[in-house]
């Protein structure tokens, strides 16, 4: 291990680390700890400077009621939820089978196509940004919910196919071939045999793929415009131009959009670390 | 003619699933492939194309497009927005690179086995969850001169009303800082993942012959890291180049587009009020591609490579 065991170091590091520890961890979470004080405040302590100070009067309460109330969040958090979930299920089912396929036999291009899926997840949206609003515009789903799944759908196919592939053929082949040999269809193996043993990276790929599509605010821009479908992540952009200064409330409903995806983490966070850095510890 | 319908039907099927039989094995794979490829194929594949030809032509999006030939690039090179732009995007991607440098320190500092430690990185790796839209708002008003959290710390040092996000020279800095944010997150779990699976023979090995401290690390552990280096180049040069939304949150490229990059030009050319430029935007956006294709190929390449390793 590396760096040495700090047990095995002397009583002064490792007190001084057990002091450090905590230290930094405060100072790297300021931003966030900043906001959940601030979603905790009053307009008037804002106002006179008391930004860092113990609040005067606790209104975590009536900030976020506000922003429910007042605002149309509890919609955007719904539209959210409507744009994240179908992408998640979308994208994960396109992708166990081009996965499977590209992972599990050899055909003439396969690693080209294998390439051109992975290349496609790093392009820069811009590239894509004026076709696929056309496209959307002429099938009739602009401003539609509907619209940016289908979008998302196809763009997150390129990595989770990546990944799929990968995981799949890190199983071991004698299984489909002993399952070849008693006869089993190339479906039966893939859903009997190959997709048991995909549940965790399924799990990995839905808590990633998730986070990514609720946190997406580019193509929210471009394909959506009404309240109607708008997403949090646009949807808190509008609000925040209506709350001018009002930062008490911009805090909580930043914590209210933030919500969801850290629960998420909260929840798998071994198959979302996992996700992540798949690629990074093997080669 | 009843019962010929009734023996002809079981012949039919039966020989139908024999044609199956024999050919599923080849017609699976296919079945499986098209969904995935029609889609991307459509969403992905083709745009690219019709955003390269789009740039050869005057288009607002609504009127007939006229064809110009390269005029839009010829006009990007007189373009000083785009010099500016292009001159941020080398900015993010210097300054970005600093995720690496500070993610790894951060891992190094963390991987340890103390009590409560997996919380403590989970907290570490928050931000990277968080929507950058978010980040991005919670940054703005952190850099407010008056009202933000930052005001107390400036009229400690002397800088009152020092708003940064309005200053030409430093609002570009402002956003990166924003950026970095989550981006050291995520390389710090990427090396928290590598540092994980370094081999602990070599490490002893090394102590046995005196190596300590920093030479061990550069020459022991460093090289072990390497896997893990790549993944965090290659997501640090993207998100860079990519970087959109905490622009169009903090600064919509102002103050007088200062903080404009490629990928914010482009969207505000082609889609908001200074105009429908569809043609001109889709110029700048094959600039963009051009630059991410050469890192994207690099990447293939090396995955091409391994590819060829492990047959």
């Amino acid at each position: 291990m590396f760096p040495t065991p700090i047990e095995k170091a002397g009583p002064f590091s490792r007190n001084t680390y057990r002091i450090a520890l905590p230290i930094l961890l405060v100072i790297w979470l300021i931003p966030l700890i900043g906001v959940m004080m601030t979603a905790m405040r009053g307009a008037g302590d804002i106002s006179n400077g008391n930004l860092w100070g113990v609040p005067s009067s606790w209104e975590f309460g009536n900030n976020i009621w506000d922003v429910f109330e007042n605002t149309p969040m509890l919609q955007f958090m719904l539209n959210s939820v409507r744009i994240t979930i179908p992408t998640t299920i979308g994208a994960v089912a396109l992708s166990c089978m081009t996965g499977f396929t590209l992972a599990a036999y050899k055909f003439k291009g396969n690693l080209a196509l294998f390439f051109i899926f992975v290349a496609g997840n790093f392009i820069p949206f811009q590239i894509l940004m004026i076709p696929v609003r056309d496209l959307t515009f002429n099938m009739g789903l602009y401003d539609t919910v509907t619209g940016l799944i289908l979008f998302h759908v196809a763009f997150q196919t390129g990595f989770c196919t990546l990944f799929m592939r990968n995981f799949i053929r890190a199983l071991p082949y004698e299984l489909l071939e002993a399952a070849r040999i008693d006869g089993a269809s190339e479906f039966k193996i893939f859903w009997k045999i190959v997709l048991p043993l995909t549940r965790p990276a399924i799990a990995a790929l839905c808590v990633l793929i998730f986070t990514f599509i609720w946190n997406d605010y580019f193509w929210a821009t471009v394909l959506i415009q009404g309240q109607h479908a708008m997403p949090v992540t646009t949807g808190l952009k509008t609000l925040n131009g209506q709350w001018i200064s009002a930062y008490h409330l911009v805090s909580a409903g930043s914590l209210v959009a933030a919500l969801p995806p850290v629960l998420m983490f909260f929840m798998m966070q071994k198959h979302f670390i996992a996700g992540l850095t798949l690629g990074a510890s093997k080669g | 003619m009843a019962k010929t319908a009734a023996t002809a039907m079981p012949e039919y099927t039966r020989r139908q699933s024999s044609w199956w039989r024999r050919n599923q094995a080849r017609v699976t794979p296919v079945l499986f492939l098209i969904p995935g490829i029609v889609f991307f194929s459509l969403y992905v594949l083709f745009p690219i194309f019709q955003s390269l030809a789009i740039s050869l032509y005057e288009w607002d999006g609504l009127s007939p497009a006229i064809y110009i030939g390269f005029a839009n690039y010829v006009e990007l090179l007189d373009d000083e927005q785009f010099y500016t732009a292009l001159w941020n995007n080398v900015r993010w991607l210097v300054t970005f690179m600093l995720a690496l440098p500070i993610g790894l320190a951060l891992a190094l500092f963390l991987n340890q086995k103390v009590f409560g430690i997996r919380a403590v990185k989970s907290m570490f790796f928050f931000p990277f969850v968080i929507s950058q839209a978010v980040i991005g708002l919670i940054f703005t008003w952190f850099y407010e001169p008056n009202y933000g959290l930052i005001a107390p710390l400036l009229n400690l040092v002397g800088l009152e009303g020092w708003a940064i996000l309005a200053d030409e020279d430093w609002a570009t800095y402002g956003i990166i800082v924003a950026g970095l944010y989550p981006q050291i997150a995520y390389c710090m779990i990427l090396y928290l993942t590598g540092l994980n699976n370094i081999s602990s023979d070599l490490i002893e090995a090394g102590r046995m012959d005196g190596a300590k401290g920093f030479s061990m690390f550069w020459n022991i552990v460093l090289p072990q890291l390497k896997p893990a280096t790549f993944i965090a180049v290659i997501v640090t040069v993207i998100g860079a180049l990519r970087s959109f939304d905490m622009i169009a949150i903090m600064t919509q490229g102002g103050p007088w587009g200062s903080t404009n990059v490629l990928a914010y030009f482009m969207f505000e050319t082609a889609l908001s009020e200074y105009g429908y430029r569809m043609g001109y935007g889709s110029a700048i956006a094959a600039v963009l591609f051009t630059i991410m294709l050469v890192y994207i190929l690099f990447f293939i390449w090396r995955m091409y490579l391994d590819e060829k390793r492990g047959l």
